[in-house]
């Protein structure tokens, strides 16, 4: 009974909570299977890059709107992230550079860019702050936001499905059909952006990755299949951010670094149950495997 | 242009000639580490100091990321200011990196710290200022340190110190019968982090706050949900914003106990010239004067 109410409580009882956790199964919703579509294409780290080439937009976005505008923050986030993500694809496209590495100097730049402006300014509220988010304070606008980022790029996802995970498994067939593989792989790249913009207000622009990989990682270990995958991913985000948001009023810890914990604690323990896990021995899990 | 220019400089020859019949007074060059102590110090030092605050107007006191010019200004200070008590964590990097070996003097070590009691760990509460027999103590700190720097103004050091003291006497004397007048029931405030501790028990009003000492720490569930249910309790109407602080959380929880903005506090950092806290004295007051309005009884 009294274990009940605890789970129960928390949520009935403050409007905070429930914000907290409707943000949070909102983002696992959205980023779980972006994230699973980055593994499969081998590109896990680009996210962590992309939430840094974020930086400098939504610094500029704050500085325009002279405060913590969501809608002046999201845009900038957008557009800077874009723009790396274009230039990036672009040179690595046209030169022998390859992806990771074009995106590493562009990344780098625009961070380099986001702390600049961020110490021009000052300190006034500090920025780099602001950006680490907190999941206890999200309100109904940026609600609405995340909500709609999810739509969007669950719809996105669905359409632009079969020639994404085809140009991922044989980007030569792509390039033989005729079809434009690079307009996917920008589409993807772009909601890869949306998704770490909704996360950055709930839990900053590091943690939002961490909703995105690791429950990705983890539904890697249970399954090989795509859509189940994608669907696990979801659910072990989701299922994190109720048990983070319960263990941080329970356990008075910080809220978002409790939600991404859980995520870890998901994974180790996939880790070592799942088949495919450490137990299975090296070279089990590859994606070429059979 | 040319004649305006002359004239000018003419003036500034004048000022120069001005100058040296203060027995040879040179002007020290101190260097406090945040705006309110800036203030107190510029009161003392009158003419014989130049005072540069690290921390810029409005900046955050706890969390700084000092700047090479930051450290130019270190390593050029003739003295050098900071509060203490854990304040100024980001200090002893930047002296380290201007390779300042000179010891700063900490103006709060005269005064006993607080620690809350819902405190973790042995924190102590750095927002001495706050209450304004502290800054008494800091001014009779700051007047000794620079007539230990420079003897030869010692009088003007000692006269503009006790002068200064006679305003925040007055200033005390103020904001204590201002808080009486309202019912001790009443006397209760909502704002965004716990800098207000040695406010509230030297003129005797509750404060409360989701974000703890430092702005540093991350708010965890538990805690906003408790203070919601304080609120609650208590029955307060009017939240307070800081202008160094991130807003959102303590918006969060007006949102949930139906409170009402009531303003800006000026906490730990003094607006810049021209807005509504320019200096200590009109920071206190501009604070007693937003809370006494939001805790008088309707």
């Amino acid at each position: 009974m009294s274990l009940l109410s605890d789970l129960w409580d928390p949520f009935a009882s403050f409007g905070f909570m429930r914000r907290a956790l409707v943000a949070s199964i909102t983002l696992g919703m959205g980023a779980g299977p972006v994230g699973v579509m980055l593994q499969l294409r081998r590109m896990s780290l680009i996210g962590d890059a992309m939430s840094h080439a974020i930086l400098p937009g939504a610094a500029v976005g704050f500085l325009l709107a002279g405060g913590l505008s969501l809608t002046a923050m999201g845009l900038g986030g957008i557009v800077a992230g874009l723009g790396v993500a274009l230039l990036a694809g672009l040179v690595s496209r046209r030169t022998h550079l390859a992806e990771d590495a074009s995106f590493a100097s562009f990344y780098l730049t625009s961070l380099a860019l986001g702390v600049l402006i961020v110490s021009a300014r000052g300190s006034n509220i500090d920025l780099l702050h602001v950006l680490f988010g907190t999941i206890l304070a999200i309100d109904g606008p940026a609600l609405y936001l995340m909500g709609g980022i999810t739509t969007l790029s669950l719809c996105l996802l669905s359409i632009i499905w079969r020639p994404l995970v085809m140009e991922c498994v044989d980007p030569g067939f792509m390039r033989m059909t005729g079809s434009r593989g690079g307009v996917y792989h920008m589409v993807f790249l772009f909601l890869v952006v949306i998704n770490l913009v909704a996360g950055f207000e709930a839990l900053g622009t590091l943690m939002s990755v961490g909703m995105m990989m690791v429950p990705a990682a983890t539904a890697r270990l249970w399954t090989r299949r795509l859509l189940p995958m994608m669907a696990l991913s979801a659910g072990v985000g989701m299922a994190a951010g109720l048990t983070g948001l319960l263990v941080s009023y329970h356990f008075s810890l910080a809220a978002g670094p409790s939600i991404i914990l859980t995520c870890s604690i998901l994974y180790v323990v996939s880790l070592l149950a799942s088949p495919t896990g450490l137990r299975a021995g090296r070279g089990a899990s590859s994606w070429q495997g059979s | 242009m040319i004649v305006h220019r002359l004239f000018s400089l003419l003036g500034l020859c004048g000022l120069l000639s001005v100058a040296p019949v203060h027995a040879q007074a040179r002007t020290l060059r101190a260097v406090a580490s945040f705006t309110v102590l800036a203030d107190v110090v510029a009161h003392v030092g009158g003419t014989h100091v130049t005072v540069t605050s690290l921390v810029p107007p409005d900046g955050d006191p706890h969390e700084f990321e000092p700047s090479p010019d930051d450290a130019r200004q270190l390593r050029q200070a003739d003295i050098v200011f900071m509060s203490g008590e854990g304040l100024e964590s980001w200090f002893g990097r930047l002296a380290h990196a201007a390779s300042y070996h000179g010891q700063p003097v900490i103006v709060s070590s005269a005064i006993q710290a607080y620690t809350p009691p819902g405190a973790q760990q042995a924190e102590t509460d750095p927002h001495v200022w706050n209450s304004v027999p502290n800054v008494v103590i800091w001014t009779n700190t700051i007047r000794d340190a620079l007539i230990a720097a420079d003897p030869e103004d010692a009088d003007s050091f000692r006269a503009s110190a006790s002068a200064y003291v006679t305003q925040l006497q007055a200033l005390d004397q103020d904001i204590r019968s201002r808080i009486s007048a309202i019912p001790a029931d009443r006397r209760r405030v909502l704002t965004s982090h716990d800098a207000f501790g040695y406010y509230g028990r030297a003129y005797g009003v509750t404060f409360m706050a989701p974000q703890g000492l430092s702005t540093e720490t991350e708010a965890s569930a538990g805690n906003v949900a408790t203070l919601i249910r304080q609120i609650h309790q208590t029955g307060i109407t009017t939240y307070f914003m800081e202008n160094a602080t991130d807003p959102r959380l303590v918006q969060q929880v007006a949102r949930a106990t139906g409170a009402q903005p009531g303003g800006e506090l000026y906490a730990e950092a003094l607006s810049p010239p021209g807005g509504p806290a320019p200096d200590y004295i009109t920071m206190m007051r501009h604070n007693t004067d937003l809370m006494v309005a939001a805790m008088r009884p309707r």
